[in-house]
């Protein structure tokens, strides 16, 4: 076991009996297990913070446009999952259903509102589309309702699986997590290997010249948001049967989808997937460890407060310490 | 960009007198309401109501200042509506519940939070501008509600309303609303001046064109921090009120959606003249009060289901409402009048 070759160095360095060395390893250890829990969990959030942010900041990136109505495409999608499971009585029928109709979704709402905004200012893209959120969080409860909806985990991916010495973990998370990688890896294709996506990353760097050179750019920015919207709703569709599907949950992720491009860079699909995972993991581990952290400086019940309180804002105050020293991001598309 | 510097030249082209007309005329409208709340029948609803519209007014006017006269679109400017009502009930629960302690401190606090945050936000332009205020916002939102000693998430209930140098005057509805549109009116005196003053004039010159502006020996940086500064004490000051009209105190007065809704009165009412933000503030907040019944009133055509359905979702008229106007209204509501003006 590598735990007791660990402990003979611990014991050397911290002079304890070796009854208080166990006591210390097995607890070492109970923190190594919730450690790794919650690295899971914060990958998993990481992904599904990423498939939503690399929409936002290809739209953001490409056609310089503030789409506050990002997170409601996640919304959106859980719901579509919600209902078409409980028609279809299949998570894999919903989910297959739900992709093409958030699609849908995204395109109309492009063409109906966002297409009008392209050429305003970023306070007016703003205004609008906080509208479209209070239209669309208003809309849902009227269509299902105010009450949380749920979706059943799938049969084939319900129960955990043991990944390690007393440590169980649920299927489905790992399902997340390997659906968020393949779509990871799918984008980094599809961005950096085919056509559609060279123009993509000219759009972002210059999308007047790439227009000027023959391309339909306005094609482009409609190819580019449905996808992001359906990437969006397809992070929704995933989490559904984990978190409870409810009218409003799509408006805080918006944010940290937000703080995520910012961090990373806006138009940078890079920057956006490690931002992503750096966030996911610093707001789980960060919630359940900035207690323990702080008792190192302090007694145990201020370490407690006033880790509750710091662990929320850990992230937001990364974010400002990203853009005080780097005030475009960590990785700026050159322009 | 031009367009903005258009609609801005626009008011001082034309005679005095007419620029300001509106002001008076809102001004007296709020000292008359009083009046006529009383003969309403209805005094405590309606002057909660319009008590409620002065305070966002107040608040949507401080932003009005940093963002309509320099430019700098803050998402995070509910903090300070946080900062004032925190600092109420935070020093009302330690027993000091004088409002002449109270407001000096929660101004205090809302001047270096401002003063902080703006430093650091003012390195970065445009997009990241507006994302970095949201992300100090959202800082203090989690902070409120980890505040498990100040109620947490759920926020607090005040025992009472602010003292004022001993009296509780202010537990008089009149009384307060007076207090209130008192508050209001210096802070648009005070805003009107410092508009007007030699530092009215290099914000909005940053507004226009912030490298020439350094071209010509200003720095653009400490202008834009000075005005942060000040738009922040005055929505704290809002906060402070808030807090005293609600007698409640809740990490919900300091939402993004909060910072959203004050950003939304400001265009609504139209940028850059100060008092169309407190006329954006009081159609906003108006709109939201009386759009559940005007939607009951005009779908006496459909069934009783729908009717009411319709009218408990009344948001989802809100929101289009939003979008068209953002879309076709140019120069909000101060834009309408003056074009009405012109024929």
């Amino acid at each position: 076991m590598i735990l007791a070759n660990a402990i003979g160095p611990f014991r050397r360095a911290t002079g304890l009996t070796p009854h208080r060395c166990a006591l210390a390893a097995s607890k070492a250890l109970m923190t190594a297990t919730l450690f790794l829990i919650q690295a899971l969990n914060g990958l998993q959030f990481g992904l599904i913070l990423f498939l939503i942010a690399a929409g936002l900041t290809l739209v953001f990136g490409v056609m310089d446009f503030i789409n506050l109505a990002h997170g409601v495409q996640y919304m959106v999608g859980a719901y579509l999952v919600a209902a078409f499971s409980a028609w279809t009585g299949s998570f894999g029928w919903a989910l297959l259903l739900a992709l093409p109709t958030a699609l849908a979704f995204g395109l109309l709402l492009e063409a109906l509102i966002f297409r009008h905004l392209y050429d305003r200012d970023h306070l007016d893209q703003v205004l609008a589309t906080f509208g479209v959120i209070l239209f669309l969080n208003q809309g849902v409860k009227f269509v299902w309702g105010a009450a949380p909806l749920s979706v059943p985990v799938p049969e084939i991916l319900s129960g955990s699986v043991q990944i390690a010495d007393g440590l169980l973990y649920p299927v489905y998370r790992l399902a997340i997590i390997a659906a968020g990688l393949f779509v990871a890896g799918l984008l980094y294709v599809l961005v950096s290997h085919t056509r559609i996506g060279m123009l993509v990353r000219a759009g972002a760097t210059n999308a007047e010249m790439v227009s000027a050179l023959g391309v339909n750019i306005r094609r482009l920015f409609m190819i580019v948001f449905g996808f992001g919207a359906m990437l969006a709703g397809f992070a929704g569709a995933m989490v559904a049967p984990i978190l409870s599907v409810q009218p409003g949950m799509g408006d805080n992720i918006l944010i940290l989808a937000f703080v995520v491009i910012v961090i990373g860079g806006i138009g940078s699909i890079r920057g956006a997937f490690l931002a992503a995972l750096l966030i996911g993991l610093v707001d789980t581990v960060g919630r359940s460890f900035a207690p323990n952290l702080l008792r190192v400086f302090l007694d145990p019940s201020a370490a407690s407060q006033t880790g509750r309180a710091l662990a929320p804002m850990l992230i937001y105050i990364f974010m400002a310490a990203v853009l005080f020293f780097r005030p475009s991001g960590l990785f700026p598309v050159k322009r | 960009m031009t367009e903005l510097a258009e609609k801005q030249s626009a008011p001082a082209a034309l005679p005095f007198l007419r620029f300001e007309l509106a002001p008076i005329l809102i001004f007296a409208a709020f000292a008359a309401a009083p009046a006529f709340a009383s003969a309403s029948g209805a005094e405590g609803y309606v002057l909660s109501l319009l008590t409620r519209v002065m305070i966002f007014g107040l608040a949507a006017m401080s932003l009005d200042l940093i963002l309509g006269y320099g430019a700098l679109v803050s998402f995070g400017h509910a903090a300070f509506f946080g900062i004032g009502a925190y600092g109420v009930g935070i020093l009302a629960s330690h027993g000091i519940e004088d409002a002449l302690i109270q407001v000096p401190v929660a101004l205090a606090a809302s001047a270096l939070f401002a003063l902080v945050t703006g430093a650091i936000s003012l390195r970065t332009k445009g997009v990241y501008f507006i994302m970095i205020t949201l992300a100090f916002g959202q800082m203090l939102f989690f902070l409120a509600t980890s505040l498990a000693p100040y109620g947490g998430d759920d926020g607090m209930t005040l025992a009472t309303r602010s003292l004022l140098g001993g009296s509780g005057i202010l537990e008089n509805d009149f009384a307060f609303y007076w207090a209130t549109l008192i508050c209001l009116l210096a802070a648009y005196a005070l805003s009107r001046a410092i508009v007007a003053s030699r530092f009215g004039r290099v914000l909005r010159g940053t507004r226009e064109n912030a490298t020439r502006m350094e071209a010509i020996g200003f720095q653009p940086f400490r202008y834009q921090l000075a005005a942060y500064v000040i738009s922040g004490m005055m929505a704290g000051l809002a906060g402070c009120l808030l807090a005293n009209q609600a007698e409640f105190i809740s990490p919900a007065f300091m939402t993004w959606q909060r910072s959203g809704e004050l950003i939304f009165m400001v265009v609504l009412g139209g940028l850059g003249s100060l008092h169309g933000a407190i006329i954006g503030a009081a159609a906003f907040l108006l709109l939201e009060e009386f759009l559940p019944e005007i939607l009951h009133a005009g779908s006496f055509f459909l069934n009783d289901d729908i009717r009411w359905r319709l009218t408990e979702n009344w948001q989802m008229v809100f929101g289009p409402l939003l979008i068209l106007i953002v879309l076709f209204v140019r120069g909000g509501i101060m834009g309408l009048l003056r074009r009405g003006h012109h024929g």
